[in-house]
Parts: structure tokens; sequence; C-alpha cells
């Protein structure tokens, strides 16, 4: 009955009073779960350190969200999307301390000092893993074998903060890219794809880290138009300079396949809140993240060049934003009636 | 211009870019809901003990009480004349004694002046003796006057008096007359029912409409999934006229004008200028119907149909209901409130308002009563905006409401202006497809009084 009781209790909203059913949270574990598969297969490679890497970076940036902002915005999972991220970026072999520091510093650093979610202009897991390469070069550029013992640490995971790893135990493996750059050595292209070679966590999964893609891209959780822009412009530069020179110049699928570029399109460059948010901006910033990947990798001294390829590109992204403004309904062109 | 529609996911991405039978890019799908009412037969509201009738229910100025509490009334007596041109007279819905004209609940959550009137039980509720206009006879601004004077608006939602649509200034010929009957709002079958039921109405009324402005042309536009009110009016389609009706694909909001005229003759109206700039007019097809009712009987805008639907209601129905019919005693008709209702909106949900006074009177322009229940409302939370340009993908006027959301929380109003705020019909697909639960559609409504609030301070 329409009494007065069920007067009281109603709610009074503003229009529309239906909503789409996705909510931030909801794209945020959507993204962690995507993830796991790649997670897990660095822990297929790499044994138990890759989690215990992955781990410690999450805790870094969970508990320094939690820490400055309360439990609230955790449950936006924002912050375990960053741990995990720079987990990926990090050598299996690097001391728990420097990825749990790591994390802190992408939160920190890369987002909370801007104002939180939705205001940081840098991936913030890009802006930790900056900060890990300029503060200890050595211990995250230090590629662990791959091979061994499934169990086997691989490196001095627990190390004592600000005392160098043990050099005993680590054992060093070069990387594809470094290969290819300063030795002019390939890698199979099957091993590349499958990730049976050596390593960050995250660089070595391919196929993996596509699928996911793939996946957030059909729930409309990523904007397709950005790893597809980055990767068909490596493709097609490499493509170019393989064919001009292919003793200097890798091919495209090499290119494609090998470092961190994969991962750095598909899951990095389009964190929804460090890309463009117009989809003409969102393919300039592919387009100009796949041509700089490509000028550091061939030219630069570098063998990688995707984080900072990304963050370049991040800084310009309000410029991108502001250029790219969708024309407004009554600007196009009005048919005069016939 | 609407073409053949093509299904499928061939037909979902073509239609995102508008490109689809015609049609519009951008705008959202939600969930219809319309099966609840749309096979059920309009049926005739009791009397109820009492009506009230706001002086405000249209665009444009307030009408002014003309009756004082004790006068008798009969159906369709003149209550409150209108004020100046754009205003309208409103009518007796029931014959009965002025209980009071004083301030009372409006759907709008304000209070205002409304006349009361206690309905005679043992009236036989027919109008006086009264003579009926013969369109045929009538020359154009007499037929616009008799719409003016039956007290006609938009039944739309928006109830815009209709006399002043039919008033263009000649500088802007109009060529063609549109009729919506696209009805995107989910839940509402009140279009759908009057198309399948009264298409002979909906066909005289338009011939009125046509006759009024001297147009040759006049196209009905309806969204394809309401298959038997095409064929209604398909059937019932006159011979000596240049009707045609036209099947719209099925998105919000298709039956926005401007989302309409592209659709149906591809013209886009331009930031700022109405239909008229681009020689047409668009009336709700509810509308349409009435018009011709006051050439068919002589009574005013008295009744109209109303859905009282959504789960939070125990019998969804769709009613005549004499206007001013109180929410309480339509929700008691249709079998009360269930226990987990939680949200009474009029109209429909994606622009309608909420009401929580039960007291608060059905007007002309209210399309329906929807009741959500727990499980339908929004979550009461929000998150900071992740810049997922969902909103910008959504927006049919191709607006950046993402842009516009972070001016208005700083009250940057000249540049909201700057980037076409004015623009704005206040849709709500972007704040639907908001995954932070922004409430973009409240700001930009707030923005733009605050934005008309700042001119009338500076004149
Ligand atoms: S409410 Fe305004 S900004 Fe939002 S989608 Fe509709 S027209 Fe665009
Ligand atoms: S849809 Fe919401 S969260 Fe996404 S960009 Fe627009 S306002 Fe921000």
């Amino acid at each position: 009955m329409a009494s007065d009781r069920s007067e009281r209790s109603l709610l009074v909203t503003t229009p529309p009073h239906l909503g789409s059913g996705d909510t931030t949270p909801r794209i945020m574990w959507t993204v962690v779960a995507s993830l796991m598969p790649v997670v897990a297969a660095s822990v297929w490679f790499f044994g138990p350190s890759a989690l215990l890497v992955v781990t410690a970076s999450v805790l870094g940036a969970v508990i320094t969200e939690a820490g400055f902002v309360g439990r609230v915005r955790l449950r936006g999972g924002s912050g375990v999307i960053t741990g995990i991220l720079l987990g990926l970026t990090l050598p299996a072999g690097i001391p728990l301390w420097m990825a749990f520091l790591g994390g802190a510093v992408s939160i920190g650093l890369g987002k909370l000092i801007f104002g939180g979610l939705g205001q940081n202009i840098f991936n913030p897991a890009l802006v930790g893993r900056a900060f890990l390469q300029a503060a200890f070069p050595v211990a995250v550029t230090t590629w662990p074998e791959t091979g061994g013992p499934w169990w086997a640490l691989r490196g001095d995971n627990f190390a004592l903060p600000f005392l160098s790893p043990d050099p005993a135990h680590t054992v060093t493996a070069a990387t594809p890219l470094g290969l290819m750059k300063f030795e002019g050595e390939g890698t199979p292209l099957v091993d590349l794809a499958l990730g049976t070679t050596g390593g960050s966590l995250g660089e070595t999964a391919g196929l993996l880290i596509l699928l996911g893609g793939a996946y957030l891209a059909w729930r409309g959780y990523l904007n397709w138009r950005i790893p597809v822009g980055i990767l068909a412009t490596v493709a097609v530069l490499a493509g170019v300079l393989h064919a001009v020179d292919p003793g200097r110049y890798p091919g495209a699928l090499f290119t494609l396949f090998s470092g961190g570029l994969l991962l750095g399109a598909v899951y990095m460059a389009t964190d929804m809140v460090t890309a463009p948010v117009t989809n003409l901006g969102a393919w300039v910033f592919a387009v100009g993240i796949g041509v700089l990947v490509v000028v550091i990798r061939m030219w630069g001294g570098l063998p990688e060049g995707v984080m900072y390829a990304i963050l370049f590109m991040n800084a310009f992204v309000p410029v991108l934003n502001r250029a790219t403004q969708p024309r407004p309904f009554g600007a196009r062109t009005v048919e005069a009636p016939s | 211009m609407a073409g053949p529609v093509v299904r499928g996911p061939v037909g979902r991405l073509l239609e995102r870019w508008g490109l689809n039978g015609g049609g519009f890019a951008h705008g959202v799908h939600p969930p219809p809901h319309k099966e609840l009412t749309a096979h059920l037969p309009t049926r005739r509201l009791p009397f109820p003990d009492e009506v009230v009738l706001p002086i405000r229910q249209h665009a444009g100025k307030p009408a002014r009480p003309i009756v004082e509490r004790g006068d008798r009334v009969e159906r369709g007596d003149l209550v409150a004349e209108s004020q100046g041109f754009v205003s309208s007279p409103i009518h007796a819905s029931a014959a009965g004694t002025v209980a009071d004209v004083d301030f009372w609940p409006h759907p709008d959550g304000s209070w205002e002046q409304a006349i009361r009137i206690r309905v005679d039980r043992f009236s036989t509720q027919l109008p006086r003796p009264r003579l009926v206009p013969r369109w045929e006879t009538l020359d154009p601004s007499e037929l616009v006057d008799a719409i003016r004077r039956a007290g006609v608006v938009g039944l739309g939602g928006a109830a815009f008096p209709t006399h002043v649509k039919l008033s263009p200034p000649p500088e802007y010929p109009i060529d063609t007359v549109l009729v919506n009957g696209s009805e995107c709002e989910p839940y509402l079958t009140t279009d759908h029912r009057t198309m399948v039921e009264f298409p002979e109405r909906v066909h005289l009324g338009l011939r009125v409409m046509m006759r009024a402005l001297g147009v040759e042309r006049g196209v009905i536009g309806v969204e394809l999934n309401k298959p038997d009110a095409i064929e209604a009016l398909r059937r019932s389609a006159p011979t000596d006229l240049d009707v045609s009706v036209v099947g719209l694909t099925v998105k919000y909001p298709q039956g926005a004008e401007k989302m309409l005229i592209r659709s149906l003759l591809g013209r886009e109206v331009p930031g700022g200028s109405l239909p008229m700039h681009v020689g047409t007019l668009v009336q709700n097809v509810s509308s349409v119907a009435t018009i011709a009712e006051v050439f068919e009987t002589g009574l005013p805008l008295v009744e109209r149909i109303v859905t009282v639907t959504g789960r939070g209601v125990r019998s969804p129905a769709n009613l005549i209901v004499p206007v001013g019919t109180k929410l309480r005693d339509l929700l008691e008709h249709c079998g009360g409130l269930t226990p987990d209702a939680r949200e009474i909106v009029f109209g429909g949900p994606m622009m309608g308002g909420s009401v929580a006074h039960l007291d608060a009177p059905l007007l002309k322009g209210t399309t329906g009563v929807v009741v959500l229940t727990e499980a339908d409302v929004r979550v009461p939370e929000s998150y900071p905006c992740i810049r997922c340009g969902r909103c910008l993908d959504a927006c049919p006027l191709f607006l950046n409401p993402q842009l516009l959301a972070n001016l208005a929380r700083s009250g940057r109003w000249d540049e909201m202006e700057d980037a076409h705020l004015a623009d704005c019909m206040l849709c709500g697909c972007c704040a639907y497809v908001c995954p932070s639960n922004i409430p973009l559609a409240q700001l930009f409504r707030l923005s733009k009084d605050a934005v008309r609030r700042k001119r009338t301070v500076a004149a």
C-alpha cells in the first residue's frame, strides 16, 4: 500500500536514475584479473622469486595508498594494478626491499602528490620503475638466467636494505634486446612469443598479454586504439628499417615481441588516467609512443625504450586532449531544406 | 533519409556512427523494460475523490487561476487562464467544487499554487455542451487558436505549449512535420499504446498540424522495437497526404528533437538553433493524438495516458487518467508499492525527476510513473574521474562531459559556455555510462542555471 511509511523511505536522486552497471572498482579489478595469467606465467618461468617480487611491489603500492588516503580508495583496486605492473617490469632477482620501495614510490610520487586517483599525469608504475632505474641501475637490469631448478630463487631476493645483493647469488643472462643491440644476435621468435627468454617478469609472456588485452578491449575496459596504434607504428617502422638494412635492424616481429613493448602497449599506455580521453588523441598518443620506441631502441644508447616513450607521451596528454576536442553535433554541416 | 537497417554486430558497429538506417552517432542502450506494460491495453482510471491542478504544468509563464474556493466547475471548464503567448490555460479535469486555491506539493519537489477540486461523486462527468471546432472549415490561425484554447502542450515531458510551436515566424518556412513515436525512454509505453490503439487519431492530429502550418509532408518515426505500432500506423495512413511511417534504430535518445531530425531528415540542427531553423518541427505522438481529440470531442486537454510501471509497483498498467490525479490515488489503483520500492520517477528514468511526496499530482506532461526498487536504483557511491573517455563516446551531441564536469566543479562558467554547455540537452547518456558514477547531467543542469542567473544579474 502506498502508505506514509513507504513515503518516508523514498529516495530522491537526480536523473538519470539508471546506470550502465560498470563501476570504476569493477574496471580496476577486472584489469587485475586479466593480469593474473601474466603473473602466473612469470612464476612458471622464474619460479617463486617472481611471486615474491610482484607481491612486494603490490604491498608497497597498497600500503602507501592506504596510509595516505584511507581504505575507501583501496576498494578501487588501482593501487593493486600499479603494484602488479611495476612488479612485472622488474627482474626476478631484484631484492624485495627495492621492489617494495618501488611500489611505494609509484603511488607516492606517481599518484598521491598529484592529488590521487584520476589526477596524475604520468603512469605511476612507470614512475616507480624510472625511480628504481635511477636509484639502482644495476639491480634492475640484472636479468636472471631461465632454467635451473624451478623452486630456486633467481637472485638475492632477501638482501637487506641498502646492502648490495651478493653477487654470488646472481646469475646474469642477456635479454633478447640486449643480445640484439650489443651482440647483434637474434632470438628465435617462438621463444619470444612463449616467453622462454631472459628478461623482466612481464616481458616474457607476449601471447598472454595480448590475450588479456583483447579481453579488456572486448569488455570496453581499455581503448584498443592505443595498443593497436603503438604496435602498428612499431611494426611498420621496424619493418621498413629492416628492409633497408637487415644486418643492422631487427625485423618487425622481433621488435614487437621483445622487451617490454607488449606489456607497455597493452597495459601501461592504456592506463585511462594518463592516456587521452578523446579517440583522436589516443591515436596520436599511440603513434607517438610507437615512433619513440623505435627511435630509442634503434638509435638510442639503451636497448629498451618503452618506459621513456610512454612517460614522454604522458606529458603531452593534456595538450592532446585540448587539441582534439570533439566537434559538437551542431557544428557539422547543415543540409539546407530541400 | 532512413535507409535499410542492418542487424547483428555489423549493424551495431555502423549504428555507433549513426550509419545504420539513418540515425545518429553515439547514444546508449539502457535495458528497455517495456515488457512490463507494452502489451496492456489502456484502461480508464475511475475518477479520484480529488484532483489537484498546479498552475505551472507547462514551459513558459504559469497560468493564472480564475476560480475561487466554493466555485462549482464542470469537466472541461477553464480554471486558470494563460498569461501571455508562451503559456497555456488549464481546465478542470473533473466536475466538482473548488476546495482550495493554495500551495500544494509539485512533482518537481517545490510547493506551487494549485487549484484543488473536490470531485462530485454523483456527476456523470460529461462536459458542458460545446461546439466542436470543425478542422475542415477553419483556417490555419483559427486552428492554432483552437489548439491554444484547449490547453494543448507537448505530452512528451517538456510540456512546451503546442500553439507556440505551430506559430513559427514567417522567415523560417517549415517543409516537414515530424511526429516522434520513438519513445526511447526505458519503461514507458504511453506513446506505444497510443499508436497501437488510436492510430487514426495520430493521423488526424498530424493532418491538422500540417494544415495549420501549410506543410505538405509528414513523417512519423517509430523505434523498430514497436512493430505493432508501425503496422497500425501504416494500416491507417491516409492516402491523400504525403505521410510516411519510418522505423528507427532502437537507441537512446532517439526521441530527442535533434536526434530525430538527424534520423528522419538527415539534417543537423546547429548549436543554439531550433528545429524550425532547419525547416521542420517535431511533436510527440501523444500530443498529436491530443490535438485530434480536441477536434473530435471539443474537450480540452484534461486527461492523458500514463504508464504506471516498474518492479516497485504491484500491478503495472497503462491508464487514462484525469490530469491532476494524485500519485497516491494512482498507486493505490495499481495495487500499491512493493516493500522494496525505493524511488518513484515521474517520466522516464533517464530524464524524469524523483518524487517523494505521494500527494504530488500528475501533470499534463507526465508520461509515466516508474517505481524503481532497491535493486534498480543507482549505487550512491561516486569515485574520482578516471578519464576513461566513455562519456565522450556516449554524448550524442559530441560534447566533452569530462571537461565540462571539471569546469563545473570549479565554477568556470565562461569556459563551460565556450565548451558548448548551452547545447547540452541533459539527456543523461554521459552519466549513464560513467563508471565513477559522477552526476554529470546534474552538474550541467546546475551550471545552466548558474549561467542563466549570472546573465539576469548582469542585465
Ligand atoms: S547530458 Fe549533455 S553532455 Fe551528457 S550526453 Fe547528454 S547532451 Fe551530452
Ligand atoms: S565517464 Fe566518468 S570517469 Fe569516464 S571520463 Fe567521463 S566523467 Fe570521467
